[in-house]
């Protein structure tokens, strides 16, 4: 009797360590899981009115309230993957773009004070700053005139203009280059989202990484003389003029079928 | 009632007697009040009608209720933000509502992880399985001192990055639990944790929110009192089912020592199980200030001699 029991309970002890066993090692992979889900596959831009990124965990609860109250819905909350942390809210541009509603109705049921109350005029806000990032892709930059997000664009030549310059390639036409004014631009990404590549030539990137940034030290000259009335330099510095000592090398001559005459690498 | 014991089925001789229903009735409540709380959440999304938008992290209801999670009100406090008024009245709507009522009602009766967990623990008891690795009740209080001072130092939300409750609720309001997201992996690997590592693990012993609400409610009006502890027949059922089992001893064995009937250990979650399960009647809900003996045998106590007369 003794013996059967014995055994029985080995049989059992060891069907329930199998069956530990298994949930720690399950559990482990649970968790592992989570940081391995899909990449982000594109930018994800906080809603307006978003206070700066370094603060806004600290406010964010994630609860959502955005979301149920974006009424085109363009926000939504992030997964493991989608390049912002679970449960805060973001957007992808390219997918649906913010529509820039009058009334922010995101900012007004935000409960936290993470999108910024203070924010009332649509048009004020900084969701990101559009950048031409496919300066060889862009059908405009080809000397096309698809105009798409100039045409998109909420706040047409103010916050997107097209420039006239000079076509290169063909010498005698124009292109008309879209450019992206920082101060207006809201980045509410519908020019991402209109542009009509297969990936988008202008995208919508955060404020820092669009604009960058000069260092605290640097001063811009003509800024300084107009602040202070004057230059701040007395006259004119003459620096001395360095001429090269010896005569310049003659041009090397080309070769009609490509590459340079007498050229040794 | 000579019928043998069966430690893996508690509640069987109260089911026998009253029928399942009886030995089943705070916790279909209980369900049907989780249920409820995700309810609110769903009719908009689902049909349009909106009672309760957001989540548990903060919500609005009718546009005119709102609701925040007071520890998360604490933890951006401490991060160094101060709320919105709509959000701190919320916090404070929700912290007096469960300082008033009192015990871990939250865990009980709203937390959806609660439902997880509560599964977890009755494959455990069904099979029979021992408790695998024992942890110290007090280690979520430890963990909830490190969230706040984690949340002063980082300056976030420190827990919203792996915090269960509020990611399952989540998922489940925005439909999103099984489109690959982090609320499933936290979900699944709650119920193995108390499945094979611990049991009762997770909220009995880690979960920080459930240490707040603790702390909250801990004088709180609600209580469970074994008021009928004369009657125990030491079945053991009612240790077997609660969540948190060393609530029970103080009140229920307490009479040797002249000790109150009234379970006022601030972890009780007033799931109301061990009412469920018990054959002899001992529990009942009640107040703090009413032990359910003596001048006030009103209402639940009378019920309970009735019970008695019944055997």
């Amino acid at each position: 009797m003794d013996r059967r029991q014995k055994t029985a309970m080995t049989r059992r002890d060891m069907l329930s360590g199998a069956f530990r066993a298994a949930c720690g090692a399950g559990l482990v992979a649970a968790l592992l899981a989570v940081p391995a889900r899909r990449r982000a596959e594109a930018v994800a831009l906080r809603p307006p009115g978003a206070i700066n990124d370094a603060d806004f965990l600290s406010a964010c609860v994630r609860c959502g309230l955005c979301v149920r109250d974006c009424p085109y819905d363009t926000l939504s909350l992030a997964e493991a993957g989608n390049g912002q942390p679970v449960g805060t809210p973001f957007f992808n541009a390219r997918k649906i773009p913010c529509e820039m509603c009058e009334d922010i109705p995101c900012v007004v049921a935000c409960p936290t004070g993470a999108l910024d109350k203070s924010l009332t005029d649509i048009k004020a806000a900084k969701m990101g700053i559009a950048v031409l990032v496919g300066q060889e892709t862009c059908l405009n930059f080809l000397g096309l005139r698809c105009d798409v997000c100039y045409r998109v664009c909420p706040l047409i030549d103010q916050a997107i203009t097209l420039e006239r310059h000079h076509n290169e390639r063909t010498g005698k036409h124009a292109v008309f280059i879209p450019t992206v004014h920082t101060d207006k631009c809201t980045g509410c990404g519908k020019c991402e989202k209109a542009c009509v590549l297969e990936e988008a030539a202008i995208k919508v990137l955060p404020h820092a990484q669009a604009v960058g940034m000069l260092g605290a030290h640097y001063r811009l000259g003509w800024e300084e003389k107009e602040k202070a009335g004057k230059s701040l330099i007395d006259g004119i510095i003459d620096l001395p003029d360095r001429m090269p000592e010896t005569p310049a090398m003659p041009a090397p001559e080309r070769l009609p079928g490509g590459g340079f005459k007498e050229f040794k690498p | 009632m000579s019928a043998a014991r069966e430690p893996r089925r508690p509640g069987l001789d109260r089911r026998r007697r009253d029928g399942w229903l009886a030995a089943h009735k705070w916790l279909v409540l209980r369900r049907l009040a989780q249920a409820g709380f995700l309810a609110v959440f769903l009719t908009g999304p689902l049909w349009g009608f909106w009672i309760t938008k957001g989540t548990l992290a903060s919500s609005m209801t009718l546009g005119v209720l709102p609701l925040t999670d007071p520890m998360m009100a604490l933890q951006a406090l401490l991060a160094g933000h101060v709320l919105e008024t709509s959000g701190l009245i919320g916090a404070v709507i929700v912290l007096a509502a469960y300082a008033l009522v009192g015990g871990r009602t939250f865990c009980g009766w709203a937390c959806p992880v609660n439902v997880v967990t509560d599964f977890a623990a009755w494959v455990r008891t069904r099979f029979g399985l021992k408790d695998a690795y024992p942890m110290d009740r007090r280690l979520r209080l430890l963990i909830l001192a490190g969230v706040l001072v984690g949340s002063a130092l980082t300056g976030t939300i420190v827990w919203e990055a792996v915090n269960p409750v509020t990611m399952l609720h989540r998922a489940l309001v925005t439909g999103t639990l099984f489109t690959g997201g982090a609320a499933l992996s936290i979900t699944v690997a709650v119920l193995l944790f108390d499945l094979g590592v611990a049991s009762r693990g997770w909220c009995g012993h880690l979960c920080p929110v459930g240490a707040f609400y603790a702390l909250v409610g801990a004088k709180g009006l609600v209580r469970v009192s074994a008021v009928n502890r004369d009657a125990c027949d030491n079945c053991m059922d009612c240790f077997t089912v609660c969540p948190e089992r060393q609530v029970i001893t103080p009140a229920l064995r307490g009479a040797k020592t002249g000790a109150s009937p009234i379970i006022v250990s601030r972890d009780c979650s007033n799931c109301g199980r061990c009412i469920d399960v018990c054959a002899k009647d001992v529990f009942i809900f009640t107040t703090r200030f009413r032990d359910g003996t003596g001048a006030s045998v009103h209402g639940p106590a009378k019920k309970v001699l009735q019970g008695e007369k019944m055997l």
